[in-house]
């Protein structure tokens, strides 16, 4: 038990300092080490909590949370909640003062625009890893294509698209 | 800050600091409504509502919150806090803004692992397939800004082949491809 609060809080803290571009980017990452490395779920299980913390209301990184509540009850969601949102936070309150000095750097703006291409990047594997393991379905397959564009082209609110989902897959059409 | 004369016939621009306990109970409810996105919310709260930070202001923190590590709405809690009431502050905003999703998430997780059956797991399906259409909508937006530029949109699949494809970690792709990428669009865009 104690090792395996150990793995996810090295696990969550590396997270929490390598998500730039917000929590989306890391989400391949973590995939990679909750699913392959550890074995705590499999992929479909992943899939599952990522739209269930979609689903939820608040900051898009809930998954985090009930990662850690499902591989080690409720020290897990402590101990990986303290080490996801803990090690950026920090960063944050000690930059707000050195912030004034960067903001008009012209070196700052290059770096920013630099990320750009790798938080594009790393959003569309996340995008791709949940789908691979989610869509096995043709039905599946159409949902996140049609979502997509429809959020993509249109103003809806995306929870209309997380709910058609699920009435859609509840009705069962298409799946096994 | 200071006002002058003609400012202070005005309402002023911004209200005066919350303390710790105001800090809690308001990023509380924004944890509680932010549905899908809390940024939109989270700016109408603290610009216009509670006038905590100018318009000015906010743009600026956000500026800051979107360069650093993070989710952009964890950081801006955790920089309202620190700007009003230093580390207790941030501690309080941080706290209030996750504690009700972190519930509300459990209480979804305890539904899927106690609740199997055939009907839910389609449901489920369905929704992740829906999440990752979200997710899609989310990398084709932050692409427009780089769709005419070719070597962007290179060093962006050269990401998504090191992560999606090989499945090689972060932390040594990020080492390699990050100054790369930093050097290229640097090189191109002067």
């Amino acid at each position: 038990m104690i090792s395996t609060l150990i793995s996810l809080a090295v696990i969550f803290s590396q997270l929490s300092l390598l998500a730039f571009g917000g929590g989306n980017t890391i989400l391949p990452e973590m995939q990679r080490q909750v699913v392959e490395v550890h074995q705590w779920m499999s992929a479909q299980d992943f899939s599952a909590m990522f739209a269930l913390a979609q689903a939820a209301p608040g900051p898009n990184m809930m998954v985090v949370t009930l990662v850690g509540w499902h591989v080690a009850g409720w020290q897990g969601l402590l101990v990986t909640s303290i080490a996801k949102f803990g090690p950026s936070s920090v960063v944050t309150a000690l930059a707000l003062h050195a912030w004034e000095r960067i903001k008009h750097k012209p070196w700052r703006s290059r770096v920013q625009a630099g990320l750009v291409p790798m938080t594009v990047g790393l959003v569309a594997a996340s995008a791709a890893l949940i789908a691979h393991a989610s869509d096995r379905e043709w039905i599946l397959l159409a949902i996140t294509l049609v979502g997509a564009w429809v959020v993509f082209k249109t103003k809806l609110h995306p929870l209309w698209v997380l709910a058609a989902g699920a009435l859609i897959g509840l009705s069962g059409v298409g799946q096994s | 800050m200071s006002a002058n004369i003609i400012d202070t016939l005005d309402i002023p621009a911004t209200a005066p600091p919350p303390t710790s306990k105001d800090l809690f109970f308001a990023l509380l409810g924004l944890g509680l409504i932010g549905f899908g996105g809390v940024l939109p919310l989270a700016h109408h709260m603290v610009v216009e509502k509670r006038r905590w930070l100018s318009e000015a202001e906010f743009t600026d923190m956000l500026g800051l919150c979107q360069f650093l590590p993070g989710g952009n709405i964890i950081n801006l809690a955790v920089a309202i806090g620190m700007r009003f009431r230093g580390a207790t502050g941030a501690i309080a905003a941080l706290v209030g803004l996750i504690a009700a999703p972190s519930a509300i998430v459990v209480c979804l997780g305890i539904m899927y692992s106690r609740f199997d059956s055939p009907e839910l797991r389609h449901m489920f399906a369905g929704m992740a397939a829906a999440a990752a259409g979200l997710l899609l909508a989310t990398a084709l937006k932050i692409a427009m800004p780089i769709r005419k530029k070719p070597l962007a949109i290179f060093i962006a699949c050269l990401f998504f082949i090191a992560v999606a494809i090989l499945r090689l970690p972060l932390l040594p792709t990020m080492l390699v491809l990050i100054p790369f990428s930093i050097a290229v669009t640097w090189k191109f865009s002067a």
